[in-house]
């Protein structure tokens, strides 16, 4: 019995080779020539950092890059800081009236097609007549990222028991007191991880990215985009790649906080 | 150190008490509260008086609303209806954490991220006690407890029961004039549990303090409370002590709840020299004692609890028996039961109806106990029954 629920059978075996093949040799093809010293990008020409030197000498990839980051840091953080506080209101908050209308609402962005929200974002501005460029894609990266954010930081809470807050209380804290200093603590580390889903979501938006930017402050995605519009040149692989090692960090630093949580408390929160 | 805690906690207590005599009041009166969630109601119209230094047990089925009247004297819940006053004082709209009350949560509640040490100061903490005050309290209630060399742990790192004994520390911490305690001993198993009853009562005496304790288990009842409020349905069944709950059930649902028991439903034909005559359509006529109470009902329901009803296999065993055997009724054994200490036995009485008697093991080899379809004659004296009127 035990062997055959610890160890993996061939036909398994198989199965999650080819699953993970299906999955990945794209990727580890881009990372290989990446480091591919021919011009051609379909012909194999030695191993060559270039590309990577070409890349950090390229200003308006390096502008773009950090255009990226910048958003993504700023969207992400106002995103957690919303979506936490929603998802608090959702958790802890008394029953209120359209309180199942409000979260289905919360979470459409989940469902609705990029192109969609892109479009409405971007008549709104149009609308108030804002200029866009790095400000309009934040607000629109944080509307994307927020409810992924209450996703995580919800679940958290409701798997936390709510006696401790009561007892908390129970020893002597007001209710705020008592969820700054014992909730909070505990949900930190889906807060954590919820910033970086936030972040990295951000990071790789092209649809909304475009239809909310502005002239002069292209994203790296869409840099990229209309780069390999003109022939993907070796150096998008590097680029790709650098892109590709960040976000796997971010991945796991959110998964290991999460477990980190998790730890903590009963159950687990997802990612 | 502990002996020093039950002091000073005596010393406020006979102080408390001096005060209340004065007003005679108890520590705790609770009037006329009622909580509802919606169209249920949880807690209806219910009256309590819990006296200062008592043991006092809440025990239910769950649903009754045990649970909810802890509430809310914790402040969880707060009243529709009624007051709860601690010492003279309306705390039913007090917030939690401004009441000089502590709970014992049935999870403990344990705060994960803090060690032991932590979790045990957090209410002194909050207190704004000094420093060096709180360190001394925590070693108090660290050796209260018995967790000494556990200071620095976390409460993932615990097994149940210390999980149990920081929740206790916490709870008691802050020396609350009423410590509730919420199902405290449900996650044990029950060989902890038994001595962790024992060194909860122990405790209990030493400092002094006021417990209330929820439980649905009536054997943790019995044991440890001074006193037990049955609720059923919201309202206070019967309060009572433990023998009185058991040997005089105020009603047919407190007899039937607690412990096991026959009953039987019958008419009174007749009283005389303080003995009533029940007809019943189960036993025929049975003769019990007339309570103190004059029965005021025709038709009455007579409970006997199963170890009062005596086995033997023919004729009587002494000249007492014979005068206590009014009662008496000839059948069969129907069934055994083995428990170790006791056996239970179902009677099939010859008239059709089944009665349950208990007799204790006292000897280990079996020359005392009865067969299957062993013919018996199962008697109880007019003492042992409860004529109950509702």
């Amino acid at each position: 019995m035990a062997r055959t629920v610890n160890r993996l059978s061939r036909f398994n075996m198989t199965a999650l080779a080819l699953g993970l093949a299906f999955l990945y040799l794209p990727i580890v093809i881009l990372v290989i020539f990446s480091f591919n010293a021919s011009r051609l990008v379909n012909v194999w020409g030695g191993w060559s950092l270039r590309w990577y030197i070409e890349f950090f000498n390229d200003r308006a990839m390096l502008q773009a890059a950090w255009m990226s980051l910048r958003v993504a840091a700023v969207s992400a953080t106002l995103a957690t800081l919303l979506g936490t506080l929603a998802a608090i209101g959702l958790a802890r908050g008394e029953r209120f009236a359209g309180r199942a209308l409000f979260s289905g609402m919360l979470y459409s962005p989940l469902v609705m097609p990029e192109v969609i929200s892109g479009l409405s974002l971007l008549l709104l501005f149009v609308a108030l007549n804002a200029e866009r460029g790095f400000w309009t894609v934040t607000i629109a990266h944080t509307t994307l990222t927020m409810c992924f954010v209450t996703v995580v930081v919800q679940s958290r809470l409701t798997s936390l028991d709510r006696s401790l807050e009561e007892a908390a209380m129970d020893l002597g804290c007001n209710p705020v007191k008592a969820f700054l200093m014992v909730t909070l603590p505990l949900i930190i580390p889906a807060i954590v991880a919820a910033w970086m889903l936030a972040f990295t979501l951000s990071l790789d938006d092209l649809v909304i990215a475009s239809f909310t930017t502005g002239p002069g402050s292209a994203t790296l995605p869409i840099r990229i985009y209309s780069e390999v519009r003109l022939g993907v040149k070796p150096e998008i692989n590097a680029i790709c790649t650098l892109f590709i090692a960040l976000i796997t960090v971010l991945i796991v630093l959110a998964s290991f906080a999460s477990k980190l949580s998790s730890s903590q408390g009963e159950s687990a929160a997802p990612l | 150190m502990a002996e020093e805690l039950a002091k000073t906690a005596n010393h406020s207590t006979t102080e408390d008490t001096a005060l209340r005599r004065a007003t005679d009041m108890p520590l705790l009166r609770i009037e006329g509260v009622t909580k509802r969630f919606g169209n249920f109601t949880a807690v209806n119209a219910l009256s309590l008086d819990v006296r200062a230094g008592e043991f006092f047990a809440l025990l239910g089925p769950s649903g009754c609303g045990k649970t909810t009247l802890l509430r809310m004297l914790a402040g969880f819940e707060t009243p529709d209806e009624g007051r709860v006053l601690l010492a003279g004082r309306d705390i039913a709209q007090v917030m939690p954490h401004e009441r000089p009350v502590n709970m014992m949560f049935q999870n403990y509640a344990l705060f994960p991220h803090l060690s032991v040490r932590d979790n045990i100061a957090f209410g002194l903490r909050r207190a704004g006690m000094a420093r060096g005050e709180i360190a001394t309290r925590v070693a108090e209630m660290v050796a209260l407890v018995k967790l000494e060399g556990l200071e620095k742990r976390k409460p993932d790192q615990l097994s149940g029961g210390q999980r149990q004994r920081v929740a206790l520390a916490r709870s008691l911490a802050r020396r609350p004039q009423v410590l509730l305690l919420d199902e405290p001993l449900a996650a044990l198993d029950k060989k902890l549990r038994e001595s962790t009853q024992a060194e909860l009562m122990e405790l209990q005496r030493r400092l002094g303090m006021t417990f209330i304790i929820v439980t649905h288990d009536q054997e943790e009842a019995m044991t440890m409370a001074s006193r037990i409020g049955v609720m059923d349905a919201g309202r206070l069944a019967q309060v009572a002590t433990p023998r009185d709950l058991y040997e005089a059930p105020a009603s047919r649902w407190v007899a039937e709840f607690v412990g096991d028991v026959n009953l039987f439903e019958g008419q009174v034909i007749s009283r005389e020299q303080g003995r009533l005559k029940v007809t019943t359509r189960e036993a025929g006529i049975i003769t019990v004692a007339e309570p103190h109470q004059p029965v005021t009902k025709e038709i009455v329901t007579v409970a006997i609890r199963p170890e009062k009803i005596k086995l033997s296999r023919r004729g009587l065993a002494s000249a007492v028996d014979a005068l206590q055997a009014i009662n008496r009724f000839e059948g069969e054994v129907a069934e055994i039961n083995y428990l170790g200490g006791l056996t239970a036995y179902r009677i099939r009485l010859d008239n059709g109806a089944v009665v349950r008697s208990v007799m204790a093991n006292t000897a280990r080899l079996d020359v005392d106990g009865y067969g299957s379809s062993e013919r018996v004659a199962a008697w109880f004296a007019p003492d042992d029954g409860v004529v109950l009127e509702q």
